[in-house]
């Protein structure tokens, strides 16, 4: 790692980024950095935009697993709903289908009677709860179609052998099927959880305060084009890298047997 | 009943192809978002065939600086990387023509939009190009050299018709994000197709309708290219052995 970094050219390149870096600290405006105010909304920023993250990715898996299996093995009537699901969700822009969650869905409920007095009316009101459906829905969709074919990529020997070991069909898939069919996709499952990454900033179309929605404030406050989406771009670019390393260090425990 | 079929009436009127009708300013933002996307898509393969040779066979100091490029864009979002490269790039235009002693002008928005699209599309591009010139036999390669083939000739004859059908379901895909990924110009103001419906839904109230007849207008679009890029795949592949034949 570092020494491909002591490569003579490399550290040219080192130096000029650093250049750079150091000019836009110099001559840019970064005062807004230190202000108390600024500091705990961006760190709420990261906490909303990473606890969404992981939030909807557990959502997302947890619905793309019968999602792939019903597209894999099951019957017509389970398989084509979930096509079609699949097809739905990834043919349509997210920022469009948060637009038709919040405001298009959210504008039919002031219409039911009573819906203002019942305990859910706080929830159905939070663009929160929205951003969670619709990035969870998000990820299910485009899971799904991996997962699908993770499920049919394990070997059949497999499976049959655990039917001739009189296993149950719901122990056989615990414990045979969708441990093959997860290690499968952990590759690409890291690439995944980066793209899922970077839908989130969409959610503060739906006036959600992740960290886009913070910078966006303080553009908006303090009249600084640059500074706050280089700022932005430096936060994302950090959660890819620790992502990414924690996919990597996840890989490496999980056994491979490589012939 | 009566309600529903006022409902029903009163959408057809919002949905109607003449004013007051919202049909013709959707089907509007329909085509500037098509001609975004094509325009995204042209530019961000020619970036990802320069970047896909540099990478390949580039100078150690191309080879870094096209490694950096893919990894920075396909780290950082694209609303963010829209956001920066929309102000950066009419910022640059606009000084250029002020230091050739011009005056500030507006800079096109479909070409704005077309250059940021196609810089993000590029880098996608570049690693799809890569790993289909990858898969070109050797061979092939090896031998158009032997035969003194000059290199420009050699990717014009060989190379690119060799890959491109290792190549298209990947380009496949990122037309599909290109044509989804025009969705996030509404935050800097074109009017394509999710702006122009947002702005129908908030004039109308109409927010669901709106909306759902955007996401109906992209699915269509996605349906149809993804028709046309199976037939595509198909010609690209005369000609060769069918696998598992």
């Amino acid at each position: 790692m570092l020494q491909a970094l002591l490569i003579p050219r490399r550290m040219v390149m080192l130096a000029i980024a650093l250049g750079l870096l150091s000019l836009c600290f110099i001559y840019g405006r970064w005062d807004w950095l230190g202000e108390a105010r600024y500091q705990n909304m961006m760190l709420k920023g990261i906490w909303n935009t990473v606890s969404l993250l992981v939030l909807t990715m557990a959502l997302g898996m947890a619905l793309a697993i019968p999602l792939g299996l019903a597209q894999a093995v099951g019957p017509w009537y389970l398989a084509r709903p979930a096509q079609a699901f699949c097809g739905l969700i990834r043919g349509t822009p997210l920022l469009l289908q948060l637009f038709l969650l919040y405001y298009g869905i959210g504008s039919l409920f002031p219409g039911i009677p009573g819906i203002r007095e019942s305990i859910f009316w706080p929830i159905l009101r939070d663009a929160w709860y929205f951003a969670v459906l619709g990035l969870s829905l998000s990820v299910a969709a485009y899971e799904g179609e991996v997962m699908r074919g993770a499920f049919k990529g394990v070997p059949h020997g497999q499976l049959e052998a655990a039917t001739a070991m009189g296993m149950p069909p719901f122990t056989m898939f615990r414990r045979i099927w969708l441990p093959q069919a997860l290690q499968r996709v952990l590759p690409t499952l890291g690439g995944e959880t980066v793209l899922q990454m970077k839908a989130t900033p969409l959610v503060a179309m739906i006036t959600v305060t992740d960290i886009y929605a913070v910078s966006s404030r303080v553009r908006a406050e303090t009249l600084i084009v640059y500074e706050p989406l280089l700022m932005l771009a430096l936060v994302y670019m950090a959660i890819t890298g620790i992502i990414v390393l924690m996919f990597r260090w996840f890989e490496n425990r999980v056994p491979t047997r490589t012939a | 009943m009566q309600a529903l079929g006022a409902l029903g009436a009163s959408t057809l009127e919002l949905l109607a192809y003449s004013p007051p009708g919202w049909g013709a300013t959707l089907l509007r933002g329909l085509w500037n978002s098509v001609q975004i996307a094509t325009g995204a898509f042209a530019l961000g393969c020619l970036i990802g065939i320069a970047g896909a040779y540099g990478k390949l066979y580039g100078s150690p100091w191309v080879k870094d600086l096209m490694a950096i490029y893919t990894t920075v864009v396909r780290a950082v979002p694209e609303l963010v990387l829209i956001l920066i490269l929309y102000f950066a790039v009419t910022d640059a235009v606009n000084q250029l023509v002020l230091a050739m002693g011009g005056s500030r002008i507006e800079i096109n928005g479909v070409a704005a939009g077309i250059a940021v699209l196609g810089i993000v599309q590029g880098a996608y591009a570049t690693e799809v190009l890569r790993g289909a010139i990858l898969a070109v036999p050797s061979g092939q390669i090896e031998a158009a050299r032997a035969m003194g083939m000059p290199p420009l000739r050699l990717a014009q004859r060989i190379t690119l018709p060799l890959m491109l059908s290792f190549a298209i379901p990947g380009l496949a895909n990122l037309w599909l994000v290109a044509t989804k990924d025009t969705a996030l110009l509404a935050v800097v103001g074109f009017a394509e197709l999710t702006q122009v419906s947002r702005q129908a839904a908030s004039t109308t109230k109409a927010f669901f309708t709106f909306y759902a007849a955007a996401g109906v207008l992209y699915l269509i679009l996605s349906i149809v290219s993804t028709i046309g890029f199976a037939r595509l795949e198909k010609w690209s592949r005369r000609g060769q052995r069918r696998m598992g034949g």
